[in-house]
């Protein structure tokens, strides 16, 4: 990775917050959230072969041939299990189907950290790859001192064997029994040649497809172990509510109930089935509320921000004090909390027996996990295991972490009995951290030869990063007696970032001033919601870029290339562009419009363009998004299918968010708690069409891809709604009502 | 108190509250993964299911509403081995990312397509209008529907 | 709105005859005959103050243009709107300027005649569908303004189907007799003892807002009757409550009330909007809350008393409900109290219990069963109050049965009687386009 000065300079931040020692500092295995991968002991080694070098951690093959690859990188629904399948297919060289693949298991599996901040490719992709070439440069040299002959003249088939110049051949299973994999790996094993990939960058079929169209046991939701009993958690509305009196003595005696678990103010109902845990529950339930922490502050919305003590974050400083003033954009811009919107509330299953504790979770950091819960309960780190089970999407911290200390909590109060715990569906939306609200500020201006001459950029957010990493990171946690403390809120250093993630421009800009105001206090419960603060930040750089070009009279594409000298950047602008047809993009009657933006994911990720066509509706302020053009370059592609999958459903999300997200609340509660005061988009609103382009990069670094669209894609349409009506929305979400108000009811 | 139900062709009797939710029984009394809990309110469509041929949300359907109407889930139309043609259509077009939503897209895609073979563009968004998906798989969702519907994307939609 | 619309179509072929009849005997006398007015070209952008066109927006927002006059994901103001009546079907006009297939080429006067007359411009008698006999009474300094703003839309070259009567009625002439008895002209009279505000919410109620379109019940040939102003009426299957002495909600309604109600499509001491009453709400949820203060203040002067006293406690009489509706005590339980019931969500969030729900307590169970039929979609810009539709669910006799429980539980009104047949009806009435 090259890096240029200004990502040297941003990476000034570094120094500022991060303390070098331990966990953590080693890799930002999850993007920098939670506690990190653990610390290096090789770091010449590629990504997380960094942590865990020893190649049996990774590959076993038994002498009857089978191979089990193991990685802690878990499937969230982004087809991560199909794309690491296929890299050590591909650099051991053997049909995917021949291997078993085993991920996230504390117990199993190597610790690499969380599943997070479009990490899985670049760190386990790459420790996967490299470490498969290491085994199947281990089975040639075993191949070779079998033949006597040397590893030069030897390849592999693709079928699990080593095949000698002269036709002989040997199974890998039958090399097995002489090899030992408990050695390190060493840092160049011969990867496999890029134009002979047999299984890297093609389309595999996602493997975990064909159980969840058909009914099979694909999640968390989906265990029945035998004996298991059924929990819920009894609550009041919102984080930072409890219930004045809740009504244990009528639950007791339901039918059905086993236990109400009494621990502080922390409440649940275990039954023997489930609907009577729900009955249970909700008669528990029917109790006025009382708040328990500061009120929420309704007047304010994200701006509330700007009003709360910070800490100063210099992101980036080219100033030179000259402020040009030929054509001077000003502007704010916000996104209000946004909620994570899984739609399978969080569930997890806990079963306590012999002093041990086993939970299957849908969390992102089971490593975490398992040392958090441990402190919670009171167990060693080592008598938890946690098991990564699937769910419904969560694109960052929802509910899968408390949802799991709870039913840990649960199941120690009851050992010997598996309990499955899930969240309602208001208790989801209520009580998981919410995607955090944020606000920027700019002034940037061009001078006579329509280039930027001067850019100072401000951004309030808080921690984007409350992943649990202790026991006090935990909602639970201070809720039982005795409790824990919530841990203190930090950002996360730069190139990542959290609220200033994206916020220095890949763009070549002279005489700049990036600020990050961090905001400690945190009006609202929050955590890492998919891209962090990249989406406000892309959201913000990338509509101000069209201003200025509108100032100066510049298309859009031209005045962004004019600025960008990364040429994998400016080739996704063009090949977006031109697929598009940018240049004859539809010009309408103050009704349709395009617009386009770009981003690099944290400037170290995935590229990615989006162009769009838009029709507003002037009499009602309704936005119809005809054709949305993607291109990205994610490196080499695992499996590009994979990667259109992703951007697409990233582009959806974005668009969801923009133009209609927000969590809403009154002083003592969140007000959205269902799907009538939380909508996202459905199906009469989403594109007509949707089209993602990858670019191939054979052999290139994989450059994680799962949240590359958020940013560029809601400023696409903040862009498109500007060409199409003149008026530009600078707060999400970009309403219908918003529209109105910018273009007056008379429109 | 038992109750019996026809669920993918087969009666069954059950040991459930009368008014228990259709959910909780096809999952944990019969053992069915296909419709899932999303919201209990009716709201999101992830526990969709086929009642007499309808879709309907059968966290918000009784056991005891049932009666003799014959109940369908996404294990009655096919496995892995011997998909339907809709499954298939959503493996075809690796129609899922997170796939929670996915069996009950399918169950209340197949009774739009049961009732009409070839609907249009139009008709398949206002009929999944109730259905959610956060991993934004709908344009592959609607691909999926239209492969079987037999229609090309005309761009006819709202 | 649509519901008054159909609930014109009500009196069914009784109301054919009468019109025959009644235009039979009047035709001579009808004079139906009426000018055209010379078309005029489309206005230029300059003609209208700016002020002027954003009176007009509000305006047509309080009148709900747009609701009828425009078809499903069809431009708005555009028309072709069909509306299934017995005698055939109704399409509405398009209201964009455009010159052949709008109103482009109607003048000032001319849209002046149709609000106020039931006038075309070409003569030909407007189907009151179009509530001119609401609209007769707005000033023209406001017709004006909606003419304003209609002028200034971007045309939209797009002709409403034509309509599908049955003979005769694609007679226009004969719409003249029926004018003959329900058009009154005249502007609403000002009542001097009330004040500034409830005279205009009077001035927006009976004029353009045709409150009375759905909340006043018809005779058999369609038309409000007027000693029954208010008395409630029928709405797409929906029952439009009473707005006098005889609306059932269990808690008076306040200004305050009416004006949250009206703004946001929920009140948390009555119940949601649903049904046509959710475009209402959409509509006046974007207009000045002046204006809205204005029409609450007058309808809740109409529906009389205030609330004093102690609030008597709220009826919850779940057992005896339970122990006579024991089908509908079950049904309830597994379809209806994750969101109604005690401990469940929507109570935690403060939503109406069902004692306070209109629809419960109304004479007539219409809309508690279209409700249950058809469920609620958020009113206001898709956020809000969201119920679903049962219709697929529960058969009409276990939706009776729910019915029949939930009255008895949450109310102290009699049975509603013959349920499954009106949960039949109800079903019917609502799957009509
Ligand atoms: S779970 Fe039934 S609709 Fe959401
Ligand atoms: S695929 Fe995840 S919710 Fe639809």
């Amino acid at each position: 990775m090259k890096f240029d000065r200004r990502q040297l300079l941003a990476g000034g931040g570094l120094l500022v917050a991060f303390s070098m020692t331990g966990r953590g500092m080693a890799q930002l295995s999850g993007g920098g959230e939670g506690g990190g991968a653990p610390a290096p002991k090789r770091p010449d080694l590629p990504g997380s072969l960094k942590s865990n070098p020893i190649l049996e951690s990774w590959v076993h093959i038994a002498p009857d041939g089978g191979i089990t690859v193991f990685s802690g990188k878990a499937e969230l629904g982004q087809g991560i299990r199909t794309a690491l399948l296929q890299v050590a297919a591909e650099e051991l060289d053997v049909p995917p189907a021949a291997i078993t693949f085993v991920t996230a298991d504390t117990a199993r599996t190597p610790d690499e950290g969380l599943t997070a901040g479009s990490h899985s490719m670049q760190d386990g992709g790459t420790a996967l790859a490299n470490a498969c070439a290491n085994v199947r440069l281990l089975l040639s040299r075993a191949a070779a001192k079998r033949w006597g002959t040397g590893t030069d003249s030897l390849s592999t088939n693709g079928k699990g064997q080593v095949i000698a110049s002269d036709g002989r051949r040997v199974s890998y299973g039958a090399l097995a029994a002489d090899l030992s994999l408990h050695v390190e790996a060493i840092a160049n094993a011969p990867r496999r040649d890029p134009h002979h990939y047999r299984t890297l960058g093609h389309d595999l079929p996602r493997v975990d497809i064909p159980a969840k169209l058909t009914g099979g046991a694909a999640y968390v939701q989906d265990l029945r172990l035998p004996g298991m009993l059924h929990a819920r958690v009894v609550r009041g509305p919102s984080y930072g509510t409890h219930l004045a009196k809740p009504q244990i003595d009528a639950a007791r005696k339901m039918p059905g109930v086993i236990a109400v678990i009494e621990n502080g103010r922390f409440l649940a109902v275990v039954a023997r089935k489930e609907w009577q845990a729900i009955q249970a529950m909700r008669v528990v339930q029917d109790s006025d509320y009382v708040r328990d922490i500061p009120p929420l502050p309704v007047e304010d919305g994200p701006h509330r921000l700007q009003k709360l003590p910070t800490r100063e974050i210099s992101v980036l400083n080219t100033s030179n004090g000259a402020k040009p003033v030929w054509k001077t954009v000003r502007g704010s811009y916000s996104r209000p909390w946004y909620s994570h919107g899984s739609i399978g509330p969080s569930c997890a299953v806990a079963f306590a027996k012999d002093g041990a504790l086993t939970l299957w979770s849908h969390s992102q950091g089971v490593f975490d996990m398992h040392r958090a819960v441990a402190e919670l309960v009171g167990l060693p780190p080592e008598k938890v295991r946690c098991i990564h089970t699937p769910s419904a999407g969560c694109y960052g911290q929802n509910g899968a972490d408390d949802v799991t200390a709870e039913a840990g909590l649960i199941a120690m109060a009851l050992p010997g009995r598996p309990i499955r715990l899930q969240w309602m569906r208001e208790q989801e939306f209520g009580w998981e951290p919410c995607g955090c609200g944020m606000v920027t500020r700019v002034e940037a201006a061009i001078g006579p030869d329509k280039r930027i001459a001067h850019w100072h950029y401000e951004v309030w957010s808080n921690s984007h990063n409350n992943r649990p990493v202790g026991a006090g990171g935990y909602a639970v946690a201070q809720q039982i007696t005795p409790g824990f403390p919530a841990p203190e809120p930090k950002p996360i250093p730069m190139p990542e970032g959290d609220g200033d993630r994206n916020a220095n421009p890949l763009y070549v800009f002279p005489n700049m001033d990036v600020r990050y105001h961090f905001v400690p206090t945190m009006p609202l419960r929050v955590s890492a919601l998919r891209s962090l603060g990249a989406h406000l930040n892309v959201f913000t750089i990338e509509s101000v870029l069209d201003e200025l070009a509108l100032a100066g009279g510049v298309d859009p594409l031209q005045f962004r290339l004019a600025h960008m000298q990364d040429e994998r950047a400016r080739a996704v602008m063009i090949e977006a562009a031109d697929r598009f047809g940018w240049s004859r993009r539809p010009r309408g009657d103050g009704r349709r419009g395009c617009g386009m933006a770009f981003a690099r994911y944290k400037n170290i990720g995935a590229y990615c363009a989006i162009v769009m066509d838009i029709e507003v509706e002037r009499e009602t302020g309704a936005i119809t998004i005809h054709r949305v053009q993607a291109a990205v370059d994610a490196g080499q592609p695992a499996s590009p299918d994979g990667i259109r999958n992703q951007v697409e459903g990233g582009i959806l999300q974005s668009l969801s968010w923009a133009t209609r997200e927000a969590v809403t609340y009154d002083a003592t509660r969140r007000t959205s708690f269902d799907w009538g005061s939380y909508p996202i988009l459905r199906f009469e609103e989403v594109p007509r069409s949707v089209a993602v382009h990858v670019i191939d990069r054979p052999g290139d670094p994989f450059l994680g891809a799962g949240e590359t669209a958020q940013g560029p894609t809601s400023a696409a349409l903040a862009n498109a709604i500007a060409d199409a009506t003149g008026a530009r929305l600078r707060d999400m979400p970009l309403t219908p009502a918003a529209v109105k108000a910018a273009i007056g009811l008379a429109g | 108190m038992t109750l019996s139900i026809t669920v993918n062709g087969k009666r069954h009797r059950v040991d459930a509250s009368p008014e228990t939710p259709l959910l909780y029984v096809l999952r944990n009394d019969l053992g069915l993964n296909g419709a899932k809990y999303g919201c209990g309110l009716g709201q999101c469509g992830a526990c969709t299911v086929q009642l007499d041929g309808k879709a309907v949300f059968s966290c918000i359907t009784p056991i005891s509403a049932v009666g003799d109407r014959p109940v369908r889930t996404v294990e009655g139309l096919g496995t892995v081995e011997r998909m339907s043609p809709l499954q298939q259509a959503f493996r075809d077009e690796q129609a899922a990312q997170c796939g929670y939503c996915i069996a009950g897209m399918i169950m209340r895609a197949q009774a739009l397509l049961d009732a009409d073979p070839h609907p249009d563009e139009a008709s398949i968004r206002a009929h999944m209008q109730t259905n959610l998906c956060r991993c934004g798989t709908h344009m592959r969702i609607l691909r999926a529907i239209r492969r079987v519907a037999g229609i090309a994307n005309n761009g006819a939609a709202a | 709105m649509l519901g008054r619309l159909r609930q014109i179509g009500r009196g069914r072929a009784v109301l054919a005859a009468l019109l025959m009849g009644i235009a039979g005997a009047l035709f001579a006398l009808a004079l139906s005959w009426r000018p055209a007015i010379a078309p005029i070209t489309p206005p230029s952008p300059g003609s209208f103050t700016p002020e002027q066109v954003a009176r007009g927006a509000v305006l047509a927002k309080i009148g709900d243009c747009a609701v009828c006059h425009t078809r499903d994901n069809g431009r708005p103001l555009a028309g072709g709107r069909p509306l299934a009546t017995p005698f055939g079907t109704l399409y509405s006009d398009n209201l964009t300027p455009d010159p052949e297939t709008g109103i482009g080429t109607w003048s000032a006067a001319a849209f002046r005649r149709a609000m106020k007359d039931g006038v075309s411009r070409t003569g030909e008698h407007l189907y009151p569908a179009l509530p001119y006999e609401h609209f007769t009474h707005v000033r023209d300094a406001d017709l004006d303004a909606l003419y304003a703003f209609l002028m200034m839309r971007r045309p939209v070259h797009e002709a409403a189907p034509a309509n599908r009567l049955i003979f005769p009625l694609g007679f226009r002439p004969l719409l003249a007799g029926w004018k003959l008895l329900f058009l009154h002209h005249g502007e609403t009279p000002t009542d001097s003892s009330r004040s500034a505000e409830w005279n205009r919410g009077a001035y927006l109620v009976e004029g353009l807002g045709h409150c009375g379109g759905c909340h006043t019940p018809r005779n058999l040939a369609g038309g409000e009757i007027r000693s029954q102003a208010y008395a409630g009426g029928i709405a797409e299957g929906w029952r439009a409550p009473p707005l006098n002495a005889a609306n059932p909600a269990a808690r008076k309604w306040t200004q305050e009330a009416l004006v949250t109600y009206l703004r946001t499509g929920i009140s948390p001491d009555h119940s949601a909007a649903a049904g046509p009453m959710g475009p209402v709400v959409d509509s006046l949820s974007q207009v000045p809350e002046s204006e809205v203060r204005a029409i609450a203040a007058y309808i809740v002067s109409k529906m009389g008393g205030s609330p004093s006293g102690p609030v008597a406690p709220l009826p919850d009489h779940a057992e005896a409900a339970a122990s006579r509706f024991p089908e509908g005590a079950v049904l309830f339980a597994g379809a209806c109290a994750g969101c109604h019931g005690q401990g469940a969500p929507m109570m935690g969030q403060g939503r109406p219990l069902l004692s306070l729900a209109t629809a419960l307590r109304d004479t007539e169970p219409n809309s508690a069963a279209q409700a249950i039929l058809q469920g609620i979609e958020p009113p206001v810009a898709g956020r809000g109050p969201k119920m679903p539709g049962f219709a697929d669910a529960l058969t009409d006799r276990q939706i009776a049965a729910v019915l029949g429980y939930a009255r008895a539980r949450y109310t102290d009104r009699p049975d509603w009687k013959k349920l499954p047949a009106a949960v039949a009806k109800a079903r019917k009435e609502g799957t009509q386009p």
